[in-house]
């Protein structure tokens, strides 16, 4: 897959007003900040991307109270259970449930489960499920589901239908969710302190310097990605523990990110040297230091944003394709790549498609991440035309 | 010019050594040396290395030599085409290799061929038609080529044909052509079997030659000499197509170059989901089973080949286009 994007969507390319004369001769100015704001509202695709970004960051905190069942509770008996649909009415009242479901054999004599809509299970809000912690406090409320902790096959709630060990495909989601943007979070702080050091050094120095950052960037951009995590993930001994594994491996996919960061904030650099506000303030004597980080880097904080979200959604595509491919994450760890990892062959895909479903979420939120970082890269610019 | 060709070519040489290094480094990273897994494999299956048996493979290999000495002593019998043992295929690495190489240069010819003659127009006619809903269509097509990844597009699209209509888009021979001796008949099948796999893994690599053909030429299209052009009444095909296509698709050239390392990422995955065999299979298989003379050939090879790849398109570039060839001088 290919990180980032090479050119911008187009926007609106009518003029800016920075300042506006109101009916008093007053003045009203607007701060950089302000600008930006302005420009990206009106970016519609990325504002709604946004808000399915932030979404999907309420998941990362909320994953456990969104869960409806203990995403390790496996039972073999009940395994691919179809996707329960929830209705919301009963008859004309409001009533939320869903079918229950009835156990019988097939023609193997194996256990299947079949809706029967006859009998319904009642689906309760806020009810109470498995423990588990929210900002280090104990809790076991759940957004909803079926309000018995010890549910019986016949009574669970699967909405989204389960895997080949029965565990609750939905709740698994949620905390698969957790984990991929952990693995993006965590590995974009790497890389942004990697990239904007790295290219901060290459832009404001130069030389010899900038020389041998670049042509190091331009040799790791040229080793095909996938075989060189794969060769790096795979030399990971397979007992390590799930967190060092996960540091692993957002080391190793973050390798690669930082290079298109540093790539911007050179860029920057280099463009913004010759400044005026540069050499007022060289000539104002401030240090070296607070050039760099009190009035180079504020005024490229959007770039960076928008580097950055792009390189999450590479970094997310990353985790989910090591992790699909069984050399990433490694179970018991839930993260998209490895509910994946369960439906790698056409026959499991054939008999239970919902196990698809976590693809679905990894392409709308790489889609997201890059529609906002286009938007705001567009916007990044205020007084560009 | 000639200052141009040396400059890039040390660079390409330099590149090709770091290359070497991190493949090296990679395939040092496992616990233990390669005899250490070696030993483990034959215990496995039942036969015991004796301990001189095991002490001499290590002084062949030159593994009680200091790092340095290793590294030498490795490229250099890379170099003479010596790329070690796969105990994972039982047979040296370069036989392994040359077993599906054919498959997988079709696969990834056919994946870059398919990317030019698909994203090259569209990308002409969404710069040419730009905000027409062709142009949306085009862009958001663009978008999600980008935002899904590989293996699930193999997935889906290979169950989705499957559903419809009953043909299994796996593997790249029918089981009765698999060992046959080549014919007519076989390299049909071959090509038959080849149709999807190439669209698929094309399909990231078009969307990012879309995106920036479009880029290129609409920068190209508000020049001034397209005005003159038109106000002369040259038709807008002819206009179009004369100068600024022309001009625009000098980066395709390099950008080729560009989509290789992710046309070789991409041939890994697919390979894998849809079982093609392809090194791209081989290589999965022999880094789950730690068969490192194996993955290492293959990333150094995956590496060395972008590298040739970037470095030829830098020679393309400068034949075609006067301005970088003279920049040089």
């Amino acid at each position: 897959m290919v990180a980032g994007s090479q050119t911008g969507t187009q926007t609106d390319t009518s003029g800016e007003l920075v300042e506006r004369a109101d009916d008093e001769g007053e003045i009203e100015v607007m701060s950089q900040r302000q600008l930006i704001w302005r420009r990206f509202k009106r970016h519609r695709i990325a504002m709604a991307a946004t808000v399915v970004v932030g979404l999907l960051y309420l998941i990362v905190i909320f994953a456990d109270f969104l869960a409806t069942n203990d995403p390790y509770d496996s039972n073999a008996d009940r395994q691919y259970t179809p996707p329960q649909w929830l209705r919301f009415f009963d008859g004309a009242k409001p009533d939320l449930h869903v079918c229950k479901l009835v156990g019988g054999r097939d023609e193997f004599l194996r256990k299947v489960y079949e809706p029967d809509c006859d009998q319904i299970v009642d689906v309760t809000l806020f009810g109470r499920g498995y423990e588990y912690k929210l900002l280090g406090i104990t809790l076991d409320r759940h957004l909803f589901g079926v309000d018995d902790p010890v549910a019986t096959a016949e009574d669970s709630l699967f909405i989204l239908g389960t895997d080949v060990q029965g565990r609750d495909q939905y709740s698994r989601l949620m905390l698969a969710v957790r984990l991929s943007l952990l693995i993006g979070l965590v590995g974009i702080f790497i890389a942004l302190v990697m990239g904007t050091m790295l290219g901060a050094v290459s832009g404001f120095y130069g030389g010899f310097v900038d020389n041998l950052i670049q042509r190091s960037i331009e040799i790791i951009r040229s080793i095909p990605t996938v075989p060189l995590y794969l060769g790096l993930a795979a030399a990971f001994p397979a007992d390590w523990s799930v967190e060092r594994r996960f540091f692993a491996i957002t080391i190793v996919v973050s390798l690669f990110a930082w290079t298109e960061l540093a790539r911007v904030v050179r860029g920057r650099y280099l463009a913004m040297r010759q400044e005026d506000f540069v050499t007022a303030a060289i000539t104002a004597g401030a240090s070296q230091r607070r050039i760099i980080f009190r009035h180079m880097l504020p005024s490229f904080y959007s770039h960076i944003t928008a580097a950055s979200s792009l390189s999450l959604a590479f970094m997310v595509i990353s985790e989910t394709t090591l992790s699909f491919l069984g050399l990433g994450l490694l179970p018991p760890a839930i993260s998209l790549g490895t509910l994946l990892f369960s439906a790698q062959n056409l026959q499991t895909v054939a008999l239970a498609p919902w196990l698809l479903l976590p693809g679905l979420v990894v392409v709308i939120l790489v889609l997201a991440l890059n529609f906002m970082g286009d938007g705001i890269r567009d916007a990044a610019d205020p007084y560009g035309s | 010019m000639l200052a141009f060709l040396i400059r890039r070519f040390i660079y390409a040489i330099i590149a090709m050594w770091a290359v070497s290094v991190i493949s090296f480094v990679i395939i040092n990273l496992p616990a233990g040396d390669f005899v250490t897994t070696y030993i483990a494999t034959q215990l496995a299956t039942g036969n015991l290395v004796l301990e001189d048996e095991a002490e001499s493979l290590r002084d062949f290999y030159g593994l009680n030599d200091p790092v340095y000495v290793q590294y030498s002593k490795w490229i250099t019998r890379i170099l003479q085409g010596k790329l070690g043992f796969s105990f994972e295929f039982n047979a040296p690495v370069e036989t392994v290799l040359a077993m599906n190489l054919l498959n997988t240069l079709l696969l990834g010819a056919g994946a870059i061929f398919f990317i030019w003659i698909v994203a090259i127009p569209i990308g002409i006619y969404s710069a040419v038609k730009q905000y027409s809903p062709g142009d949306y269509v085009a862009t958001f097509f663009g978008y999600l080529g980008l935002a899904i990844p590989d293996f699930l597009i193999a997935l889906v699209v290979a169950y989705l044909i499957f559903d419809l209509t009953g043909f299994l888009a796996t593997d790249l021979y029918s089981a009765e052509y698999r060992t046959a001796p080549w014919s007519f008949a076989k390299a049909l099948d071959l090509g038959k079997h080849l149709v999807l796999p190439v669209i698929i893994l094309g399909t990231a690599g078009t969307a990012t030659l879309i995106r920036i053909t479009r880029a290129n030429l609409l920068d190209e299209l508000k020049k001034p000499y397209v005005t003159t052009a038109r106000a002369k009444g040259v038709t807008e095909f002819q206009l179009i197509m004369k100068y600024p296509v022309r001009y625009a698709l000098n980066p395709v050239i390099s950008l080729t170059a560009y989509i290789l390392p992710f046309i070789i990422s991409g041939s890994v995955i697919l390979s894998t989901v849809l079982d093609l065999p392809t090194i791209g299979r081989d290589f999965l298989r022999a880094l789950t089973a730690q068969d490192i003379y194996l993955s290492g050939a293959v990333i150094l090879f995956s590496g060395w080949l972008t590298i040739i790849g970037t470095f030829g398109s830098d020679l393309l570039l400068a034949w075609v286009d006067p301005r970088i060839r003279l920049e040089g001088d």
